[in-house]
């Protein structure tokens, strides 16, 4: 029994192909609809605004915050569930990226800091703290007090949410739920995610992380 | 106990997410570059999924758990907000590597500098709905 049990554990911390997809988007979705409910975690924010008492400023916010609470549940369950994944079932802890994007990524850097097959999971050292390249740490508390860090970890934040309402969904309201109703304007606004994304990736993203305090 | 099964389900998500990798800044610029189908067939395979969960439902053949028929509503066909909207939140999901979902998913890892980001994310909401009405939509 305690083999099998170590064996599952080791089956699940392997990394997960992309087809898994299915069972994890395709699971979510269905659990809420069967529920009665969405799949749109950007919401979240606007419930968050009007728990803070943001409706003295803007109607926007005057609404029954109350009845949404259901969605903070969903955030707050994918807070534990990340970390039991990210302690329990972490793996090798990599990104898993193509060779092209390795080379990409030390081009960007100017020096051949990242090894195929060694990229760590995420930017950043909160959780993992070996084998991240001072230039590519950027998810952490260091990285918030320079300049880039700021800008990174700031001005995406601030974007992501002033977006995210102004388009009216994000990648799960728009690109998941918005597009498998076959609404038009939720794929006019994932081209306008993708728009956004190649910009920032191609045009401005490398000078930012080129920024050196 | 209602509380319970939305936090179960988040935690489904939240675990697979981290483990699809799709949390990883390095899998969005990746996917930005088309060097990888990683990204890409997370997304469509989730929205295959997604269209057909939707038809049955719609359809009646799948009740909610309160037995009635799910009703979804349609998105209003009005396009500068979705264009608009839709570039920023793109510069802003690839300039961190991060959608509003996975801000979540990272805090929870133990990226606890994401609070700062969720907090920047909470003033970008609160700026978008004050400025509401002077914007396009």
């Amino acid at each position: 029994m305690k083999e099998f049990m170590l064996s599952m554990v080791e089956f699940i911390s392997q990394p997960w192909p992309w087809w898994m997809g299915t069972f994890v988007i395709g699971g979510t979705v269905f659990l809420l609809f069967f529920f009665g409910k969405e799949f749109g975690l950007s919401a979240n924010l606007r419930i968050m605004c009007a728990a803070d008492g943001a409706g003295d400023y803007a109607d926007f916010f005057n609404f029954d915050w109350q009845t949404q609470g259901w969605n903070l549940m969903v955030a707050l369950g994918a807070l534990f569930g990340a970390y039991i994944a990210a302690n329990y079932f972490g793996g090798d802890y990599l990104a898993h990226i193509s060779p092209a994007t390795v080379d990409t990524l030390n081009q960007i850097a100017g020096k051949d800091i990242l090894e195929y097959g060694k990229v760590p999971i995420v930017p950043g050292s909160d959780v993992v703290h070996t084998g991240i390249p001072q230039f590519w740490n950027i998810y952490s508390w260091s990285s918030l007090f320079t300049i880039r860090g700021l800008i990174i970890i700031v001005g995406g934040g601030f974007l992501i949410g002033f977006g995210a309402r102004y388009a009216g969904g994000c990648t799960s309201g728009h690109a998941i739920s918005g597009i498998a109703d076959l609404q038009l304007p939720s794929l006019v606004a994932v081209i306008g995610f993708f728009i956004g994304g190649l910009i920032m990736t191609w045009f401005i993203l490398p000078y930012i992380l080129r920024i050196s305090f | 106990m209602k509380a319970f099964k939305y936090i179960l389900v988040g935690f489904f998500f939240g675990f697979g997410m981290w483990k699809l990798e799709a949390i990883s800044g390095f899998r969005i610029i990746e996917m930005f570059h088309f060097q990888s189908f990683h990204m890409y067939g997370i997304i469509t395979s989730g929205v295959i999924m997604g269209i057909i969960i939707t038809q049955l439902f719609k359809k009646g053949k799948i009740k909610t758990i309160k037995g009635v028929t799910k009703q979804f509503n349609d998105k209003d066909r009005t396009w500068p907000r979705y264009i608009i909207g839709g570039i920023i939140f793109g510069l802003g999901w690839a300039l961190t590597g991060v959608c509003s979902g996975m801000m979540f998913v990272l805090l929870g890892a133990g990226y606890t500098v994401f609070v700062v980001f969720l907090a920047a994310a909470m003033l970008g909401t609160f700026a978008y709905g004050y400025f509401r009405k002077w914007l396009p939509h």
